[in-house]
């Protein structure tokens, strides 16, 4: 579904992404780990085109979403992208975030969009705070109206960029049971995380980066295992220290 | 002073109308509003060139602003004056002139708080605007002006206010507004001139607190909305 060939970013002189190959099918659920810096970020937003690359062709289901002259906003609405930071649209409801793409970007009638919002937040558990405003709810309601928004464009692939790092540590589960709901209905994830136990239960591969190059690329248990890279025994290693969050 | 209002008040309110033009207390409402009516839409345009990411666009509109902005109203009212008719071919109204002074005037300035407002809106709510597959026009009608605007309210009323107050440089070319027409009554009165212009400052000072004690009400009521994000 997602090609990488051999592509390079710069941010400056810094190298984000090293001559990155590689390759992810439909229905696989890919979880991108490593220290800060290493490029993950940078990786997951190339998808979207939210940052440019230098070199290299990204290729989705076979087309290069960085020729110049494609429809970005079309190929951007069907992949969801959700951010770190929410970025709920604090001046509109909650279901007023859900509805405003569908029915911008698609073309939906209010009532089709409405029905469409009312159904995801109820899948995400938040059907009562529809006519709520973001700033009325927690971090982990809020990720959770985020996730519902991104997935109201029936997007084929879902990018996910640290959903949980903003967060207090209480509300992480919540999110993260529902990505991994998404998992298991066989949609399409590319997650950055840093939540290890939860990389290891959902995860169909592994990606660990560092200084912007994918160095290991292995199933959960092979990774946690057997790790191959010094480099990722190390990121390891240091999961496990004492105060780190365990595995 | 009582006489003074008795006598002259239809001349102070609309000059010498229906007899001859508009002027007075009318004409500088006209003025204001139809100022304020178009330079809002100019400044939100030149707002948004400002932000442009093409220099093609950002450059020259980059310019005007500085240039209108690093210039007295009084230069540009004569720059108007002088330059309006030779460009077009025909007289202009001492109206028009003064309202294409005032439109660029504080087009270039309002242009700079709308540059301001949407800077100042996270980079993550136009990213993900864009994200969900909404266009650059989309995004900023839908997104960012909204928020934006709201942000901007207390400068723009500040701004408002004192567009309002500039008309009365209409004065120096002859535009029978308010503070003109109070001229005149002073010099047919003579011996008043402390009254003559004490009406005229309060009448300025309850035009400006009304416009911003209305402007304070419709932000109380849209506040529920404004609360920002954590």
């Amino acid at each position: 579904m997602i090609e990488f060939r051999n592509v390079t970013k710069f941010y400056g002189s810094f190298r984000a992404l090293d001559d990155v190959t590689e390759t992810i099918a439909r229905g696989e659920v890919v979880v991108i780990c490593g220290p800060s810096g290493s490029g993950k970020s940078t990786l997951i937003r190339t998808i979207n085109r939210l940052e440019p690359i230098d070199s290299g062709q990204i290729l989705l289901d076979g087309e290069d979403i960085h020729r110049p002259g494609l429809d970005v906003d079309r190929f951007r609405s069907g992949i969801g992208f959700v951010f770190q930071q929410f970025n709920l649209f604090p001046h509109l409801s909650v279901l007023e975030n859900c509805t405003l793409a569908p029915m911008k970007v698609r073309g939906l009638s209010e009532a089709a969009a409405r029905e469409r919002a009312l159904a995801l937040l109820e899948r995400v558990g938040l059907a009562g705070k529809a006519q709520s405003y973001p700033a009325q709810l927690s971090g982990g309601q809020q990720q959770r109206v985020a996730i519902a928004r991104a997935l109201a464009m029936e997007p084929p692939l879902m990018l996910f960029d640290e959903p949980t790092s903003a967060l207090d540590p209480e509300m992480v589960s919540e999110v993260l049971l529902v990505i991994r709901d998404l998992a298991h209905k066989g949609q399409t994830l590319v997650i950055v995380t840093h939540e290890m136990g939860f990389a290891r239960e959902v995860a169909d591969r592994i990606f660990f980066m560092d200084e912007g190059r994918i160095l290991e690329r292995a199933s959960p248990e092979d990774f946690f295992e057997r790790p191959q890279h010094p480099r990722a025994r190390q990121f390891l290693s240091d999961l496990r220290s004492p105060f780190a969050r365990s595995v | 002073m009582i006489d003074l209002i008795r006598n002259y008040w239809l001349y102070f309110l609309v000059g010498q109308y229906p007899q001859g033009p508009l002027g007075g207390l009318a004409l500088t409402l006209l003025l204001g509003v139809a100022a304020l009516g178009l330079a809002l839409p100019l400044g939100v345009v030149l707002g948004l060139a400002r932000t442009s990411s093409h220099r093609v666009i950002r450059w020259p509109v980059t310019a005007l602003v500085y240039v209108v902005r690093g210039t007295p109203l009084l230069m540009v009212i004569f720059w108007a004056y002088f330059f309006l008719p030779a460009i077009t071919g025909q007289q202009t109204s001492q109206f028009n002139t003064m309202l294409a002074a005032l439109v660029l005037f504080n087009g270039a300035y309002l242009a700079e708080i709308v540059r301001a407002g949407i800077q100042g809106i996270p980079r993550g709510q136009s990213e993900c605007a864009r994200a969900l597959g909404l266009g650059y026009w989309q995004s900023m009608r839908a997104v960012i002006l909204p928020q934006a605007l709201r942000n901007m309210l207390p400068s723009l009323v500040a701004q408002f206010v004192t567009t309002l107050k500039e008309t009365s440089l209409g004065y120096i070319i002859g535009l029978s507004e308010v503070s003109f027409i109070a001229g005149q009554i002073n010099a047919q009165v003579l011996t008043k001139p402390v009254a003559v212009y004490t009406i005229l400052a309060l009448t300025y000072f309850v035009l400006c607190f009304g416009l911003s004690r209305i402007v304070r009400l419709l932000e109380k009521r849209t506040q529920r909305s404004s609360v920002v994000m954590p």
